[in-house]
């Protein structure tokens, strides 16, 4: 392979930011027909070298070559000139265009110069989705089709306009799993055709499965390029975070103790009548972790709300130490001791212009000492945040900085440690590694089995099955609003857990 | 001490000021094309405002409505809501004060007057109220509601005056009783009769309210988070229709100082008036001079109150029409709005700390 | 930082070096500012007015105001000068500036600032006021009102006269007192030539909304009305478009101008005849009389038929025949007379 001149050669590139070197001389060779993956945590400047290789930024030393010829790429229209294309990780679609609309987008082909060519281009697209599996329907409106396909006309987008090469960025963070394995199908008949990937990804299992060559960065600087053949995920880990990590979550056996949340027949419908919940029973008892594993839009995110009482429901009752809480307001169950890790940080758990130390009073602000006849006491507040960001190691210039000048990794932890130090009895987390990294998703995992070691009741959602049975205790899945099943992680795997997520209740072991 | 340089040397501060100097530089360019000399017509604003007593006095009551206004809508803003409806807000707030101050007697100044200022204060504050009632109970936009508030207001102000208030024949209502009088009469002996009241210093206490208010208190917290961010605000546990409605009471309330000081404080009666007079969209272009904080829309409010109050002095003594003053007002404002081109232009003086690193 | 400290500074700096060149600058130029008297005899007498919020080019008494005394500068020599008021609370500060500055004679256009200029004349007992359209009870004050039922009377009579449906509109810029006797006037005119003719009439809501006016002659016309009568300022100009909107479609419809021949600026296609209100006559003698030295100040004038204060426009010729004019010239001489009393409000 070393003999073959390589697509894309990437020399010494050297990126400076005032304060921080991005990329510290940093050489990648990108073979035809390869699948490369440049694995690196949050900020180790991959997302930097992407850009630079797309003409976004321009580098302060080194140089790009492409087939073997120096180029110099300073704007996006020259690498999709040079056959350089890049998927996004946010899309960038017109929501009420249609596929087509989006994909000729800035280069509309046009009959005579005025009127465009639907036609043709619709039947270019046709073809290009026919040729590589894409099963998209060329007139359906964006806002109409599914996360997953929307990233496929991100990527039919790339190969109408000639791309060869294809930069992934983070592709699966926004995909449920059987879109990620549909993904990792496309990718495998795109190299099939002769295209060349780089795919950006934090993902282990991703880049065993899809990957033929990895190159590891971590703080601006190549640590080490491997065929993922010769490797294996944990010298991939201990690579990228620079130090010992173990994939088995360390764990003593749970001792559960009494029943602290009682979902009973709870039942949930929307406006429109549509069922959410459909008689959800189950229980979380003290020192034990249950995980819910179910396909996204199963009832996950209202059963969250309607603890944390985010949400009303119709019927049924939540008991929470014995004592009913279903639709009492989000401040009196976070006061009789409930904690919530929300599913979207930013939206739901951080107002990212406030300060660290303002978000971690969030919840207590009111409360003595943070509050004082009416007046908020900064001196209280910021030896609360000073505490919390040392003990949960949030990595932030200061508490004055705004939460959003956090990486995702440091908001969660801030979250998680002002959940935490609510001290409750019962702590919902809704997929709390969903985008973080190896060494944060330790962290929090850690976190939430030093909670039930405590005595704490933990209720974990997830999408990652892994984390599900790695981290719970007993594992209850939900389908449609219901609870279909109940399982031990001991006892399953995740083929078993797959099928019953998918509906089908012969593998369960239920036990109810 | 240290905060409040580093405030000056802040970001924003110095792009203001640029835009400010750009606003002025394209002012003076326009004038020159209309054959009017800037520096004369620039001279005559500044003498007419600072030259004497008389026209320092007037000035700082021009101000006051606008420094209220603004903070009327900076409140709002801060609470993540756009408050047209400070015009309507501040024409209750006259009629508020109208009434008190018309219909009460035999009331001592010391209670009259403030009884008049609080009718004002509470009739502009439920007036925003309502918008905001709206908007947390059936999630009417406010930007929608104030703006129809705002004819709502004037249509329901006139009557008011005309059917209760009224000087037969006349498009105005009565005088108010001397004691509801808040004017600073040895002050403004001293002053050449200018209209100075004590509604200027309650409008400086007003935006110290705001600050402290906003950023010490426990209400002021929850307000700010549900401004910047209901969703997470509410997942928090803060109840934010409650801040919703509570946020434009305070909004309102600012404007319905502002209504009543220039009843109480400046003309002594109130108009019927034919449209509406402006002092809320006034407001919105301070509190965006000021960056929708407290003190720069003091800040915005001097500036703007000079610039318009100056104004009469540059079509006196220069000639300039009323119509440039608004051009240079305009093209201030168009700067601070347009950030991107002040930051552009000053790109060579002035670079950049920190660029942000991915 | 500091560079963001040292630029700060820098550039304060340059602001106030700004500032205290304009300010120096500014006593050297100050006294040059102004329109002053071109050609026509020299007088040192110097006449101000102050708008109301409508402007000096509302169309109305503020421009016929400002043209006399554009008109009393070239016949006179004497300096003019007028200030805009931006906002209500501009009138005193502006009367307050023309005070200050020495003028002879200063005009209050409208009733809009009879509080501002009856309060502004008590604090300077020795300068001179006038006042349009508003009494003001002050020693030296002029003020100066006009009977516009009487002219409203005369074009009545033309309307009801002239009317083929029968039908007779007008559209009033404000529901107020001043406007109300427009309305009156011109209704009792009718009454008065044509019993049987129906009347209607709509209010705006402001001297500025030309939209409104628009729609009000457009409800005026739909109802069948052949000939509008329109007291609105700006709003009128509203009520013009409609008329010639509806002319250009083969439609048979009139408007009455007001204050001035308006038929100059709207054509008499669609101008029946004006009714004038001579604010410039008020303007120009009140004037004369400070040039003359015969100021006494302290009356309350009004100005009816008689006075040659309010009238029809002399162009109403073109399109109203000499008879219908005959009545209106006898109607005239007995209102003058006092054979015919023209109410001032509803009876």
């Amino acid at each position: 392979m070393a003999a073959a001149t390589p697509v894309v050669e990437l020399k010494q590139i050297t990126k400076r930011f005032p304060g921080i070197v991005a990329n510290d001389s940093i050489s990648i060779q990108l073979q035809k027909g390869e699948i490369h993956a440049l694995l690196g945590e949050n900020g180790a400047g991959k997302s930097t070298l992407m850009n630079i290789l797309f003409g976004l930024y321009q580098p302060d030393e080194g140089h790009v070559e492409v087939n073997g010829q120096t180029v110099a790429i300073d704007t996006p229209n020259k690498a999709i000139e040079l056959g350089i294309g890049m998927v996004h990780q946010h899309f960038k679609l017109v929501q009420s265009f249609t596929v087509t609309e989006n994909i000729i987008l800035g280069m509309e082909p046009s009959k005579g110069g005025i009127q465009i060519d639907y036609k043709t281009a619709t039947k270019k697209v046709k073809e290009i989705s026919d040729q590589y599996g894409f099963h998209i329907d060329p007139n359906a409106k964006i806002e109409d089709i599914s996360v997953g396909m929307q990233q496929r006309v991100e990527i039919l987008k790339t190969l109408y306009r000639g791309a060869n090469i294809l930069i992934f960025d983070e592709p699966t963070a926004v995909l449920t799993p059987q879109e990620i394995s549909e993904l990792i199908e496309i990718m495998r008949k795109l190299v099939a055709e002769g295209k060349s990937i780089i795919l950006i990804t934090h993902k282990l299992k991703e880049i065993m499965s899809v990957s033929d060559t990895v190159t590891i960065i971590r703080r601006g600087k190549v640590v080490d390029t491997v065929k993922t053949s010769e490797t294996s995920p944990l010298v991939l880990a201990e690579k990228m975070v620079g130090r010992n990590v173990s994939f088995k979550v360390d764990k003593k056996p749970a001792e559960p103790g009494e029943t602290v949340i009682e979902v009973k027949d709870v039942s949930l419908k929307n406006k429109e009548g549509i069922s959410l919940l459909n008689e959800m029973s189950f229980n979380v008892r003290r020192g034990e972790i249950v995980g819910v594993a179910g396909v996204d839009g199963n009832g996950q995110t209202q059963i969250i709300e309607a603890l944390s009482g985010l949400r009303k429901i119709d019927s049924g009752s939540i008991k929470l130490s014995g004592k009913e809480i279903a639709n009492h307001t989000p401040r009196q169950i976070s006061e009789s001791g409930v904690g919530h890790i929300p599913e979207d940080r930013h939206k739901h758990g951080l107002v990212l212009d406030f300060s660290v130390s303002e978000n971690m009073v969030l919840e207590s602000y009111y409360k003595k000492p943070y509050t004082q006849r009416g007046f908020l006491n900064f001196r209280a507040i910021n030896e609360l945040a000073t505490r919390l960001v040392k003990s949960f190691d949030v990595r932030t210039p200061s508490i004055q900085t705004k939460a959003r000048s956090l990486s995702g990794g440091n908001q969660q932890k801030a979250i998680i440690a002002r959940e935490i130090n609510k001290n409750p009895d019962f702590l919902i987390a809704a997929q709390p590694t969903r985008g973080l990294d190896v060494g944060a998703i330790e962290f929090v995992q850690t976190q939430l089995i030093q909670q039930r070691d405590q005595g704490k009741a933990v209720l974990l959602v997830s999408f990652e099955l892994d984390e599900i049975l790695n981290v719970s205790d007993r594992i209850i899945v939900v389908y449609e609003g219901k609870v279909i099943g109940e399982v031990r992680p001991e006892e399953t795997n995740d083929q078993e857990l797959g099928l019953m997520m998918a509906g089908s209740r012969q593998g369960g072991i239920a036990n109810e | 001490m240290n905060k409040f340089l580093k405030w000056f040397a802040s970001d924003s501060f110095i792009v203001s000021l640029a835009a400010i100097v750009m606003g002025l530089l394209l002012g003076a360019i326009v004038m020159m094309i209309g054959g009017y000399n800037p520096i004369t017509a620039y001279g005559a604003l500044l003498s007419k405002v600072f030259g004497d007593w008389y026209g320092f006095g007037e000035a700082l009551r021009e101000m006051t409505p606008l420094v209220l206004t603004g903070l009327a809508v900076a409140f709002a803003f801060r609470a993540g809501m756009f408050n047209i409806g400070a015009e309507g807000q501040v024409l209750m707030g006259m009629t508020g004060a109208s009434l008190v101050g018309i219909k009460i007697t035999g009331l001592p100044a010391l209670i009259h007057a403030p009884l008049a200022i609080i009718a004002g204060a509470l009739f502009g504050g439920l007036w925003a109220a309502l918008a905001g009632y709206i908007k947390a109970k059936r999630g009417v936009n406010e930007v929608i509601t104030t703006i129809m508030l705002n004819w709502t207001a004037l249509f329901l102000c006139n009557y008011i005056v005309r059917t209760f208030l009224l000087v037969p024949g006349n498009q105005r209502s009565v005088d108010i009783q001397p004691s509801a009088s808040i004017s600073i009469e040895w002050l403004s002996q001293m002053m050449g009769n200018a209209r100075v009241h004590w509604g200027i210093l309650l409008a400086l206490l007003a935006s110290t309210f705001f600050y402290y208010f906003l950023w010490k208190t426990k209400q002021g917290f929850e307000l700010r988070a549900v401004g910047s961010n209901p969703e997470a605000a509410r997942y928090a546990g803060i109840n934010v229709n409650k801040n919703i409605v509570k946020a434009m009471f305070i909004s309102g309330v600012f404007a319905g100082l502002a209504g009543a000081f220039e009843t109480l404080g400046v003309f002594h009666y109130q108009s019927v008036y034919a449209s509406l007079p402006g002092y809320g969209f006034n407001g919105i272009a301070v509190a965006l001079l000021g960056m929708t904080h407290p003190f720069g829309v003091l800040a915005g409010a001097g500036l703007f109150g000079t610039l318009t109050y100056g104004s009469a002095g540059m079509s006196f003594e220069a000639g300039v029409p009323p119509e440039i003053i608004q051009i240079v007002i305009g093209s201030i404002i168009f700067f601070i709005a347009a950030q991107g081109i002040v930051r552009f232009i000053l790109k060579p003086v002035y670079k950049r700390k920190k660029e942000k690193v991915l | 930082m500091k560079k963001a400290v040292k630029l700060s500074l820098f550039m304060l700096l340059a602001f106030s070096l700004v500032l205290a060149a304009c300010g120096n600058n500014n006593s050297n130029t100050a006294a040059t500012g102004g329109d002053s008297a071109e050609g026509g005899a020299k007088s040192d007498i110097k006449v101000a007015m102050v708008t109301d919020t409508g402007g000096v080019n509302d169309k109305s008494f503020n421009q016929t105001a400002w043209e006399a005394l554009q008109e009393l500068q070239k016949e006179q020599g004497v300096e003019v000068k007028y200030l805009q008021s931006k906002s209500e609370a501009e009138y005193e500060t502006n009367l307050n500036q023309f005070v200050k500055d020495g003028y002879n004679l200063t005009w209050g256009i409208g009733f809009a600032l009879e509080k501002a200029l009856g309060d502004i004349a008590k604090q300077n007992p020795d300068s001179n006021f006038a006042i349009i359209d508003a009494a003001v009870d002050a020693p030296n004050v002029e003020s100066v009102l006009f009977s516009e039922n009487e002219g409203a009377f005369l074009v009545g009579v033309v309307a009801g006269k002239m009317t083929k449906t029968n039908k007779i509109g007008f559209v009033g810029g404000m529901d107020s007192p001043t406007i109300k006797k427009f309305e009156v006037g011109f209704k009792a005119g009718i009454e008065a030539v044509n019993p049987n003719a129906q009347f209607n009439s709509v209010y705006a809501s402001g001297f500025d909304k030309p939209d409104e006016g628009k729609s009000a002659a457009a409800t005026l016309y739909n109802e069948g009305a052949d000939i509008v009568f329109q007291a609105a300022g700006g709003t009128g100009t509203g009520v013009f478009n409609e008329a010639l909107d509806r002319k250009s479609q083969g439609q048979e419809v009139w408007v009455i101008g007001v204050d001035k021949d308006q038929s100059i600026e709207f054509g008499t296609d669609v101008t029946l005849t004006s009714m004038i209100k001579r604010v410039d006559v008020a303007i120009k003698t009140v004037s004369q009389q400070v040039i003359d030295g015969t100021f006494k100040g302290g009356t309350i004038t009004t100005l009816g038929l008689k006075d040659d204060g309010v009238g029809i426009a002399d162009t109403s010729s073109v399109n109203v025949p000499q008879e219908v004019l005959d009545e209106v010239k006898s109607y005239s001489e007995k209102i003058v007379s006092g054979e015919v009393k023209v109410p001032t409000v509803t009876q």
